[in-house]
């Protein structure tokens, strides 16, 4: 039985509220985890999770289900926190995270809990899988859709181009990849896109190629991706771009739109921003692995508002 | 009745017996990486072009494909080349195979240094450590056609992961259609209560010549294919130690993660006793005829019988 629910676009910013509260709360208890990438990532898993995925929380395995794959399982957080609020498991479990024993572990785990459709942690694994989920439903006559979410790292990963040359190849058109563009990863700003010269303190970008370590111990320019349109366009896909990946209503209309898609694969390019919603998260690559200190969860869990 | 020839490729086992589990209605998928004729995963592709999925020269995204399609209720399986695969791929069989236990069966060909011509880079001798190195992942190596395409059989029929060591060259087929496959329970070929030869891949033949050599000269050796390394017939090994009191391995890989490894750290837990290995010993391979390489890296029935005389000679008295 389908699931899909309709709810108003104010109702999503409440539940993308809870979400990020979810997810301060539950990195600082743990003291670790990925706060930043989950928090660009939140209207995204609202949008699929709340207007645009059938599935059942009560029957997570539910053949027909659409899949969920993300790619990005160093946003775990995000995962179980969207998990919890769509009714898989109580939200009270979220507490538990990264602790011994506890289903919620550091990084994906595959049906751990019920509702994770894929292991990750390791980047640029996460578009094959969805391919193979893909072609399955296709070869079973399953109308199921696979959205498959990806980050910057993802799209450094050569296996991601494998696996999209493969999407394109094979013509799956039951295959959505939503990219959260947040243009900041591990060690610091993947281009100058989110990059503030001034503020690191060190003048204007070098004029040679490649990456710029920072005096602070950042480094931008890591791997520039543009043009990332076009390389998607010249591997076969067919192409949206947001540039406001936190609007959940034009999130919503470009999936229904990618969905609607016949012949070929399609990606969703959303502009982001890395630890959306908290000021000092905000483009702010410290906060890629790193939980807020009990002060700082505080301060965020005040800015973000009651819930 | 056809007479099954004497000479067979492994490798060549693989392709028909997808095509026959298919028929039997086993709901099993193949994604090629470009080297399916290689392994003869085309076969399959021939007769069920809706399930066989080409993704080009890219074993990374083959494997995760695979899972994908694992996880969506199909036995998957792909092929390539060992040194491609695990050799291009050990994160993603880790990541989306091992972890999750996805039905995913790997069939590598072209392990060891019996590939031959192609030389060093061709020539895997480090799979089964990779492989071996993840205890979800089942781990067969056949020792002639007959029993590869058994072992293929287990694999489909066993969930989970599943990995099957696979060679290139036309090798001697000492199995007939009595012979029945089991998984963690290795063939006995001989009894003898002087030492005991544990083999795998072309070399269990060249065991069973070595127990012939050591027979003329009074000496019974105990003669196991120990195919099955994952299961892996513990008693077997320790039941060796006990009665035979040395034990030789001899296996087409570096002696180091694979068959040797194994059952050394068996017998040291539960019966030490002197053990010889035969195998690659830190260097490469390089181009040759198969079987002239076997000669040039001591992969021998010679080899074998020499390594069991040192084995028995370092029995305590």
């Amino acid at each position: 039985m389908a699931r899909t629910q309709t709810v108003s676009t104010a109702e999503l910013k409440t539940i993308a509220r809870r979400i990020r509260r979810h997810i301060i709360v539950m990195t600082s208890a743990a003291n670790s985890g990925h706060p930043g990438g989950s928090l660009s990532s939140v209207e995204i898993m609202a949008a699929l999770y709340f207007r645009l995925m059938r599935h059942d929380p009560q029957n997570p395995l539910w053949p027909d289900r659409d899949r969920f794959v993300m790619s990005k399982g160093h946003a775990s957080p995000l995962m179980y926190a969207t998990l919890a609020e769509a009714g898989y498991f109580p939200v009270e479990e979220l507490k538990t995270f990264r602790q011994l024993g506890s289903r919620l572990q550091g990084h994906n785990i595959m049906h751990n809990p019920p509702g994770v459709e894929m292991s990750a942690g390791a980047l640029g694994m996460g578009l094959s899988f969805s391919l193979g989920q893909a072609l399955a439903a296709r070869l079973d006559g399953r109308d199921s859709h696979v959205y498959c979410l990806i980050g910057d790292g993802d799209s450094q990963e050569g296996q991601t181009w494998e696996a999209a040359l493969s999407c394109a190849h094979h013509k799956v058109d039951n295959l959505t990849v939503i990219m959260d563009r947040n243009h900041i990863q591990n060690d610091g700003f993947s281009d100058y896109a989110r990059f503030n010269a001034a503020a690191a303190g060190d003048g204007q970008p070098p004029d040679r190629p490649g990456g710029w370590v920072l005096p602070d111990g950042h480094t931008a320019n890591i791997m520039a991706l543009d043009p990332l349109d076009e390389k998607w366009r010249a591997f076969g896909w067919k192409v949206w771009g947001l540039a406001d990946g936190h609007d959940p209503d034009a999130i919503t209309g470009a999936l229904e739109e990618a969905r609607a898609h016949k012949g070929q694969p399609a990606i969703v390019i959303c502009e982001t921003v890395k630890g959306k919603g908290v000021s000092f998260m905000e483009n702010n690559p410290d906060f890629h692995g790193k939980a807020a200190s009990p002060e700082e969860e505080q301060q965020a869990l005040r800015e973000l508002g009651d819930e | 009745m056809v007479q099954p020839p004497a000479l067979e490729a492994t490798r060549a086992a693989l392709g028909p017996t997808l095509v026959k589990l298919a028929r039997e209605g086993l709901d099993i998928v193949c994604v090629d990486a470009d080297l399916g004729v290689s392994t003869s995963a085309v076969k399959f592709g021939r007769e069920f072009p809706e399930r066989f999925f080409a993704v080009g020269v890219a074993e990374q995204n083959m494997i995760g494909v695979a899972a994908g399609l694992a996880a969506a209720g199909k036995i998957a399986f792909c092929s390539s080349f060992a040194v491609f695969a695990p050799g291009h791929c050990f994160d993603q069989l880790r990541m989306a195979v091992a972890q999750p236990g996805t039905n995913v069966k790997l069939v590598a060909s072209h392990a060891g240094v019996v590939t031959g011509e192609d030389g060093a880079s061709a020539e895997a001798l480090e799979d089964l450590a990779l492989m071996l190195s993840m205890p979800p992942f089942q781990v067969v190596v056949p020792a002639d056609y007959v029993e590869a395409g058994q072992a293929i059989e287990a694999a489909a029929r066993t969930q989970g992961p599943f990995y099957v060591r696979t060679m290139r060259p036309k090798t001697p087929i000492i199995y007939d259609d009595s012979y029945r496959f089991q998984l963690g329970r290795w063939h006995r070929h001989r009894d003898g209560r002087d030492v005991t030869l544990m083999a795998i891949g072309e070399l269990t033949k060249a065991a069973i010549d070595a127990a012939e050599m050591l027979a003329a000269e009074g000496i019974q050796a105990r003669v196991y294919n120990a195919s099955s390394l994952r299961p892996l017939d513990r008693e077997a090994i320790v039941r060796a130690a006990r009665e035979t009191g040395a034990i030789v391995t001899a296996e087409d890989h570096f002696i180091h993660g694979g068959l040797g490894s194994l059952v050394a750290q068996v017998a040291a837990a539960e019966h030490p006793v002197p053990i010889s290995f035969v195998g690659m010993k830190d260097r490469y391979g390089t181009s040759g005829a198969w079987d002239q390489l076997l000669t040039y890296f001591n992969l021998t029935p010679e080899a074998i019988a020499q390594a069991a005389r040192d084995a028995i000679a370092r029995k305590p008295r």
